[in-house]
């Protein structure tokens, strides 16, 4: 037993201290007056009280035109239309599949809005009803874009298109919803050999790229085909490079990822799991990141 | 033996309108929404913010307003004497119906229908005011989850020693030798009163005296309390780019 364990003492603990970008911002939190009157229109973080505009959020502010409103730095996932999401399917229902997004309420992925293997614009029958658990079935993984959001704040998913669908082998990492980056893709085939779905709400997919990915989609699942030890070695790294990043708070979106696992190359895959090692990673990406966008 | 001596200080050498030392920090905790430490004093208090999420007993469901869901309990070795049973026990039962009414006062718990707010609240280490440590954390834990309150909810006791000197943030010590106690918690920035307990009576002379006391110190835990929170928001907030979206 010659294995290298490291106990490091609550002193000793390293704390995260990633150098600071970009101008202060002012700060508000719950109860503080943003507006003494309350001619602007109010918007989330916010509540007028007495003919003043209260912030009920800590946060910084985002004034559009008239509207206030104060963003949290970090809350459960408020679901957009268009944005691109990984999920699990909690429960089997009629006609519905319940799935949890990281969102407040169960969101729900129609039955009619799938695509069914044979066929676009086929009807669903009642064997299609009955068939819904050879789909898809509980504890299952699937990646989806926000449809619509229902009166009451849950969200519709839908798959109509190859790119989304269930997702077979890879491992999922669980971020803060607030780190993933709005972007043009949230699908990367990353040069280092593996394949990324950042789910705008917080879900980490990481899993080896496919050759014909675009053809499968749907529900293929592919749990027989082998995963090389090199491709599961690249997955390991990811993994631990996007939980460095998160743990020390840096926006996460492709150049980031790519730039920490460049600058991860110098540590085996096991050590990157030290808070030492994290740390390092981080400000090196932080300090790459700064020195392209200062280009 | 008397709580305040003559030179006018306390047992444990504070003057009686001197709060403990108060030292929190928040985002303990990876899993949670919101997670927070907080010490005052010798007592610690661990608080942990779940949701708002589906509510998993469809029956309690409410259609206009989120469910506020409390969990007090005391580790077994947070006392003198070992505590047999954590949680379940009347006085937890009772702190954590407090707790409730103290959290829901503040919560706008009006913008999250059919959903579940869980706080679950651990104490550590129990030295006297118990009730306002967890109030404190958990506010704390609050805000470091995003969800929207009216404003903070701060907890302080008070209590009278020789007589007639009001105490403010009594220990252990002090709530066990002295007459009675008084708690509240309140919202300092309104100044209503969300929670108001007296272990026994007072005399209708003294409870305004220690009422303001407590009042007073809460004000002064609301400044502690949200100087914690702009220096944690800062310093997650500048490494993320305070969460613009705009690449």
């Amino acid at each position: 037993m010659a294995e290298n364990i490291c106990i490091s003492l609550a002193v000793q603990r390293v704390s995260s201290s990633v150098p600071p970008r970009g101008q202060l911002c002012k700060l508000f939190s719950p109860g503080e007056i943003i507006f003494p009157q309350s001619d602007f229109m109010r918007g989330h973080g916010t509540y007028p009280e007495d003919d003043v505009l209260k912030a009920s959020v800590a946060g910084v502010m985002e004034q559009i035109g008239r509207l206030i409103s104060i963003k949290p730095l970090k809350s459960r996932y408020n679901g957009e239309v268009g944005d691109v999401v990984v999920g699990r399917i909690l429960e089997v229902t009629q006609k519905r599949w319940k799935v949890d997004t990281n969102s407040r309420l169960d969101s729900i992925l129609l039955l009619s809005s799938v695509n069914l293997p044979g066929g676009e614009l086929r009807r669903r029958s009642a064997e299609d009803e009955q068939m819904m658990r050879k789909y898809l079935i509980e504890g299952d993984l699937i990646s989806a874009e926000v449809q619509s959001i229902y009166a009451d704040g849950s969200l519709s998913l839908h798959t109509r298109s190859f790119t989304y669908g269930k997702l077979s082998q890879g491992i999922l990492i669980k971020v803060c919803p607030a780190l993933i980056k709005r972007s043009k893709t949230h699908f990367h085939n990353l040069p280092c050999g593996a394949s990324i779905i950042l789910g705008k709400n917080g879900f980490v997919w990481i899993s080896p790229t496919t050759a014909d990915s675009n053809s499968s989609g749907g529900f293929a699942q592919n749990l027989d085909q082998k995963v090389g030890k090199a491709d599961r070695e690249v997955i390991a790294r990811l993994r631990n490079c996007v939980l460095a990043l998160a743990t020390n708070k840096i926006p996460l979106y492709s150049t980031s990822i790519l730039h920490a696992f460049e600058e991860s190359e110098k540590y085996l895959v096991s050590e990157l799991l030290n808070p030492e090692s994290m740390l390092d990673i981080a400000i090196l990406t932080q300090h790459k990141i700064q020195m392209t966008e200062d280009l | 033996m008397d709580l305040v001596s003559d030179q006018g200080l306390r047992i444990d050498g504070r003057r009686p309108k001197e709060l403990r030392k108060i030292r929190c920090k928040l985002g303990v905790f990876a899993q949670p929404e919101g997670s927070a430490y907080l010490e005052q004093g010798n007592t610690k208090v661990l608080a942990a913010v779940y949701g708002p999420h589906q509510v998993r007993n469809r029956s309690k469901a409410l259609h206009d307003a989120a469910v506020v869901n409390c969990q007090y309990s005391m580790a077994t070795f947070s006392t003198f004497e070992r505590k047999r049973r954590p949680r379940g026990d009347i006085k937890s039962t009772e702190m954590t119906l407090h707790l409730k009414q103290a959290m829901q006062a503040s919560i706008k718990t009006e913008l999250y229908p059919y959903s579940q707010i869980d706080i679950y609240l651990e104490v550590l280490q129990a030295d006297g005011g118990n009730y306002c440590a967890c109030v404190n954390a958990a506010t704390l834990a609050l805000v470091d989850a995003g969800i929207p309150l009216k404003e903070y909810v701060i907890g302080c006791t008070a209590s009278l020693g020789n007589g007639d000197v009001p105490l403010i943030d009594v220990s252990h010590l002090e709530e066990t030798m002295g007459g009675s106690n008084l708690t509240v918690a309140v919202l300092p920035l309104s100044g209503q009163i969300a929670v108001l307990e007296m272990s026994q009576k007072f005399h209708v002379d003294h409870l305004s005296l220690v009422l303001n006391e407590a009042l007073d110190g809460c004000r002064r835990i609301y400044e502690i309390l949200n100087d914690t929170v702009k220096n944690h928001l800062s310093e997650i907030g500048a490494i993320s780019g305070w969460g613009k979206s705009d690449l």
